[in-house]
């Protein structure tokens, strides 16, 4: 029995009257969006468009250790302020979680039973226990510090309080650049090295030391023209004036509790990853590198890791950009990033709402597209080359 | 000849208690002095956190014997020499940290709704339950029950979700976000996967666009622009608000997850079921979506877990869930400066609940022996 609606069984119909459907409703839903959202900022007198970013801000931005800010600054720089420490606490964090996690993930696996149950433990609090309440955590802390005036001074030259870690400030004199770059210049040739001194052991066998010969490369030579150009390269130290700290580099603790937070929340994931990766290695591959003489720190770097990175890096890749998005979570602790700079206070001040999430959302997406990016063309690199 | 006749000693044992500590604490002079010096740090760092927690803490009573009803009854803030932890602030304002402002006339309300949600979810944990089916009928309407249970109505008098506050909005938001995400994420999935580019093309655009913005914007956006967007007089809740972006978030991650599932399936399942005149929606609910849901429940499991600590973040938009409630304490003058003890407390609380339901994903996947994890949050 065939029913009347014959053309209905058809696919190629059903898959056009589907699409069909869908895209209609959904542009009906945009259209009914679109009309009550302008009547109602017409109706509540918010104003739209984008000039508002030209308009001077009249507010303060604590931390902003890039750009010189002023309350007369306009909302575009406070954008700009944002983007800048958003992109300071996830890159410094990245870092440090995964040195943590990496050193951890493989302390886990120590044959010392002790020391591996207590990065279990370590491990388990810090994933198990939510950030924004370890963020806020490490600021109480921080914030308990003693006041400016009874200071905890370390080696003379760096003052922790309450108000953050105030430490002396470089200050480069002409001359500086020669000795940037020279160490620019050491840091190519040194990669140039290695990559000539990789071709010529493949070829011949020949060994050359390419580790001392960057170490010399890097440090000696650019410090030997420090010193031939009369050290041009001087600190100003912070002092105690009044109430507070005039001069020198200042670290705020808002920073420091995102960046603690951030880092050792991440690092108990990566070093989970890390363990899993190394696992991954079959137990033939240790024993058969054992078995032709290598070393126990080379059977790491050079059978052990490049296998496990393979296993490593698509969820250290996830873990990246969640430890970006989460920097978000610094407007808790009144960390001046995009969310709480840009998102929060210009969007309160000037009411256009719509405009500063769309633009505040554009970003992290962009952020996270090219972490994932850089870090798809790393994996590349690292996966099985087949000939 | 000589050599042969040297008696060999026997080898160190390498079972029992001895045999296990040179094998795992003393293997080496490297291994046993690190062991050491961990044995060191403990002896310093334990006895002095067992005191500060339980020995010298105050519970109820400072040293004196008063009852405490302020910080400036702590022992630690009578006499600095002589006092740990000071609890009675979480013992003061248990109700609170449990409830929020729930009137306490009604507050039985609650405790039936927490009552219910552990026989609720009973059948979804233990799959090997006597009369399972009748209880899992039981779940289907428990959301309408806690519903009219908890919000007022049906002879209920009204509470105003204002009132809410504690672990109860802590666990309203991660049990209905995550029950209903898992049909969002199920659909969206679905619709990556599917043939029609249109449709494929939109859900992916949605999971990705979710997954690469911060849950505090998405929160935000719940809070600033959803009342933008809908016509005058419709009036939503803070909470439901909230709720929607927290799902919203949620469905996408768990979206991910259930696709990493259906790519697991072997091609085969859907042609055999294709081959028997299934229907598409026949072949995934009855074929497809069982096995491979059955296969993503740890990634699930691990998922729900990043949601039940992200619900923290709500505090950012003005709900007092757990953690607001102790920044609410905090701020109260009785009961300043009292930081370590509050969250302290709070972190135990989240720690238990997350701590046991990644237990529970690890029973899980050694029970059904699948490998497949991703990276949850």
């Amino acid at each position: 029995m065939r029913s009347n609606l014959g053309f209905f069984s058809d696919e190629k119909f059903r898959s056009i009257f589907f699409q069909t459907l869908v895209v209609g409703l959904f542009a009906l839903g945009l259209f009914f969006v679109i009309s009550t959202t302008s009547y109602n900022l017409e109706k509540r007198n918010i104003a739209t468009g984008w000039s508002f970013l030209q308009n001077p801000a009249g507010f303060d931005i604590s931390f902003s250790p890039f750009l010189e800010f002023k309350s007369t600054d306009t909302h575009l720089k406070v954008y700009f302020v944002g983007v800048l420490n958003t992109l300071l606490v996830s890159i410094t964090g990245c870092i440090a979680a995964t040195i943590l996690g990496f050193i951890l993930g493989i302390v886990r696996l120590s044959s010392n039973w002790l020391l591996s149950r207590l990065v279990y433990i370590y491990v388990e609090f810090s994933r198990n226990v939510p950030l924004l309440l370890q963020i806020i955590l490490w600021y109480s802390i921080l914030i308990q510090l003693p006041r400016v005036k009874q200071s905890l001074q370390v080696l003379d030259v760096f003052y922790i309080s309450n108000r953050g870690l105030y430490s002396p400030r470089p200050i480069f004199e002409s001359g500086f650049s020669y000795v940037s770059i020279a160490i620019v210049l050491a840091l190519i040739s040194s990669f140039l090295i290695n990559r000539w001194a990789k071709k010529r052991q493949d070829k011949t066998g020949q060994q050359f030391p390419v580790f001392s010969s960057s170490i010399g490369l890097i440090f000696i030579v650019p410090l030997i023209l420090f010193f031939i150009l009369g050290s041009p390269l001087s600190f100003e130290h912070p002092e105690l004036k009044g109430f507070n700290f005039k001069g020198g580099l200042v670290i705020r603790p808002e920073f420091i509790a995102m960046f603690l937070a951030l880092s050792i929340y991440t690092a108990a994931f990566i070093s989970e990853i890390v363990r899993a990766g190394i696992m991954s290695v079959s137990k033939g591959q240790r024993e058969a590198s054992a078995a032709i003489g290598l070393k126990q720190t080379w059977i790491m770097r050079l059978i052990i890791i490049p296998q496990a990175l393979r296993v490593i890096v698509p969820p250290l890749t996830s873990q990246y950009l969640n430890l970006t998005k989460n920097s978000s979570l610094g407007i808790a602790v009144g960390y001046a990033d995009l969310v709480h700079g840009f998102g929060g206070i210009s969007l309160n001040q000037t009411g256009q709402a719509i405009e500063c999430m769309a633009i505040v959302m554009a970003t992290y997406l962009s952020i996270s597209l090219t972490i994932s990016f850089f870090m798809n063309i790393y994996n590349r690199s690292i996966q099985f080359k087949e000939k | 000849m000589n050599e042969m006749n040297e008696v060999r000693k026997p080898p160190v044992a390498t079972t029992g208690i001895i045999g296990w500590l040179r094998i795992n604490l003393f293997f080496n002079w490297t291994n046993s002095l690190i062991t050491l010096f961990v044995i060191y740090c403990l002896y310093q760092f334990i006895p002095w956190i067992l005191d500060w927690t339980i020995f010298s803490a105050d519970f109820k009573y400072n040293y004196l014997g008063e009852q405490i009803t302020n910080q400036e009854m702590c022992s630690r803030n009578l006499d600095p020499e002589n006092g740990g932890a000071c609890w009675a602030v979480i013992y003061v304002r248990f109700y609170q940290f449990i409830y929020g402002f729930y009137p306490k006339v009604e507050v039985w309300r609650v405790n039936l709704a927490y009552v219910m949600l552990a026989f609720a979810l009973l059948p979804l944990l233990y799959a090997k339950l006597p009369y399972r089916k009748y209880f899992l009928y039981f779940t289907y309407i428990f959301p309408i029950i806690a519903y009219f249970l908890l919000n007022g109505g049906l002879g209920f008098t009204e509470v105003s979700t204002n009132k809410w506050g504690g672990l109860l909005v802590t666990l309203v938001l991660g049990c209905t976000g995550i029950a209903l995400a898992f049909p969002i994420g199920i659909m969206l999935a679905l619709g990556r996967r599917s043939k029609l580019p249109v449709i494929s093309m939109m859900c992916t655009l949605f999971i990705e666009f979710i997954r690469g913005v911060p849950l505090i914007t998405l929160l935000f956006f719940g809070m600033v622009m959803l009342p933008l967007f809908l016509p005058e007089g419709i009036d939503m809740d803070g909470l439901v608000r909230v709720l929607v972006a927290v799902t919203l978030f949620q469905s996408a991650y768990m979206a991910e997850v259930i696709r990493g599932g259906l790519q697991a399936i072997p091609p085969g399942q859907y042609e055999a079921a294709k081959s028997l005149g299934m229907s598409y929606w026949r072949m995934n609910l009855l074929i497809i979506l069982p096995q491979a849901i059955r296969i993503s429940i740890p990634p699930i499991v691990n998922t729900s877990i990043g949601l039940f600590k992200d619900t923290t973040l709500v505090i950012i938009v003005g709900i007092l869930d757990l953690l607001g409630i102790g920044r609410g304490t905090l701020a109260d003058t009785n009961w300043l400066g009292l930081s370590y003890e509050i969250y302290f407390f709070v972190s135990l609380v989240f720690f238990i609940f997350t701590f046991g339901m990644s237990r529970y994903s690890l029973y899980l996947e050694k029970k059904l022996k699948t490998g497949i994890n991703m990276g949850a949050d």
